[in-house]
């Protein structure tokens, strides 16, 4: 048994840092954009336009039922055959927002779903349009009710970053790719690196709770965090 | 380039695929398994094994099943053993599943009702018979659309052991692509595939979920 040496990946700590900070840009741009793209997605899909609902209906079961991996690919290669070079990060970007737009759409789909039929009738009553009863009525009792069904899969989301590692974005995991290649100690890597990104996913968790603390002034389902 | 030989590549990418299915088998059964043991502990009177499976589901499901991979293939060699690629990649797929779906089980287990935990202690059947013969079986009921739904996670990250050289799906199209250099058409025919053995799984989950009237958000 050789000797564990962890050092080396801490005498590594500014690259380390920046994978960081590339795996949090990443997840709060994707939550951020894919959020709002599922929640379009999510209305269209529970919408009156034919072509819109199958369109969105398409979208959620195709990301949904094909492995991240291969999205980022179809993406980075897709938009070079279109002609635009985008650096990795950028093309990492759009894939993870794609992909957790998906999730977020059926999610959102799930809480819009659940919210009942009285209170819908009694804004119709009220001359409200489609538009103000999704704006006023619906959206934020929707949210809350799948908070913590959302935000356990931005968590996911951030963990999925990871494999933007494979098209070269330099987050956590391409840092430790390329310091375990240069040190020749992969499992001390590794350790560390899955102990950050344990770390990372246990403030992501607080950010949210307290993020719906924030927003919430019920605070119903929010218990449920851990 | 004739015609037999995007046959052969055809061939090449559904062997792949066989592969993904063989390994997302492998994943499910071997993770299924640990997965059984997790739950268990997980509801055992014993505080520090709850603790300790608690502790160790938080571990598994804040890390990327990418690094686990990693850990797994280039990760133990340092340390003295050899890993093959398809070793590598069962060993990191199983504990992802058996963290993911213990927790799943746990609660199927929980939700059988409390009931019926008491009507077989007055049988006086013990905890052993009691969990064997009263709760699991009512447990596998309730746990059956969560765990369809999640065989379909499995098959979309058997994807990742690619990466450590496995030639699954992914993999064989990265090396037909290798040949052809048409990554977007190979990549699509990819997703294709990917996407006839996952929908199935989604409809049959679906189907089930709604026949047992839960609901469930993600």
């Amino acid at each position: 048994m050789t000797n564990l040496d962890f050092s080396v990946v801490f005498d590594r700590w500014d690259m380390v840092l920046q994978g960081i900070y590339l795996t949090i840009r990443l997840t709060l741009v994707a939550t951020a954009c894919g959020f709002i793209l599922g929640t379009f997605c999510a209305i269209g899909k529970r919408g009156r336009t034919p072509w819109l609902k199958k369109t969105c209906g398409i979208y959620i079961e195709a990301i949904r039922n094909t492995p991240l991996l291969v999205q980022i690919f179809l993406v980075y290669f897709g938009l070079s055959n279109l002609g635009l070079s985008l650096n990795a990060v950028t093309v990492s970007m759009i894939a993870l927002t794609i992909n957790v737009g998906a999730y977020s759409a059926e999610i959102m789909r799930a809480g819009f779903d659940s919210i009942e039929k009285g209170q819908l009738e009694a804004a119709e009553t009220l001359g409200l349009t489609r538009r103000q009863i999704y704006w006023h009525v619906i959206l934020k009792q929707a949210l809350e009710r799948v908070y913590p069904a959302l935000t356990s899969q931005f968590v996911l989301l951030m963990l999925a970053s990871s494999i933007c590692s494979q098209i070269s974005a330099e987050e956590l995991t391409a840092v430790a790719n390329f310091i375990q290649s240069d040190t020749y100690r992969p499992f001390e890597t590794y350790i560390v690196v899955g102990a950050l990104y344990v770390v990372l996913s246990l403030l992501l968790r607080v950010l949210f709770w307290v993020f719906g603390l924030a927003i919430f002034r019920r605070r119903r389902n929010l218990a449920a965090f851990i | 380039m004739g015609q037999s030989f995007a046959a052969g590549y055809m061939l090449f990418l559904l062997k792949g695929a066989l592969w993904t299915l063989g390994l997302s088998a492998i994943a499910l059964l071997c993770g299924g398994v640990l997965a059984l043991v997790v739950a268990l502990c997980r509801i055992s009177t014993q505080k520090w094994l709850r603790l300790a499976m608690a502790f160790y589901i938080q571990i598994i499901q804040g890390t990327p099943v990418l690094v686990l991979m990693f850990l797994m293939y280039f990760g133990l060699p340092a340390l003295g053993w050899s890993v093959s690629p398809l070793l590598a990649a069962s060993v990191s797929l199983s504990v992802y599943v058996s963290a993911y779906l213990g927790e799943s089980w746990r609660g199927a287990i929980q939700s059988v009702p409390q009931a019926q935990w008491e009507a077989a202690e007055c049988l006086a059947l013990s905890r052993t018979q009691r969990m064997a013969k009263v709760v699991l079986p009512q447990a596998v009921r309730i746990a059956t659309p969560p765990t369809v739904g999640f065989m379909v996670q499995i098959i979309k990250n058997t994807s990742l052991a690619s990466v450590v050289g496995f030639i699954e799906l992914v993999r064989a199209g990265q090396i037909v692509n290798n040949t052809t250099f048409q990554p977007f058409l190979i990549y699509m025919l990819i997703a294709v595939l990917y996407f006839s053995m996952c929908y199935p799984l989604s409809i049959f989950s679906r189907k089930l979920e709604a026949r047992s009237g839960e609901k469930s958000y993600a």
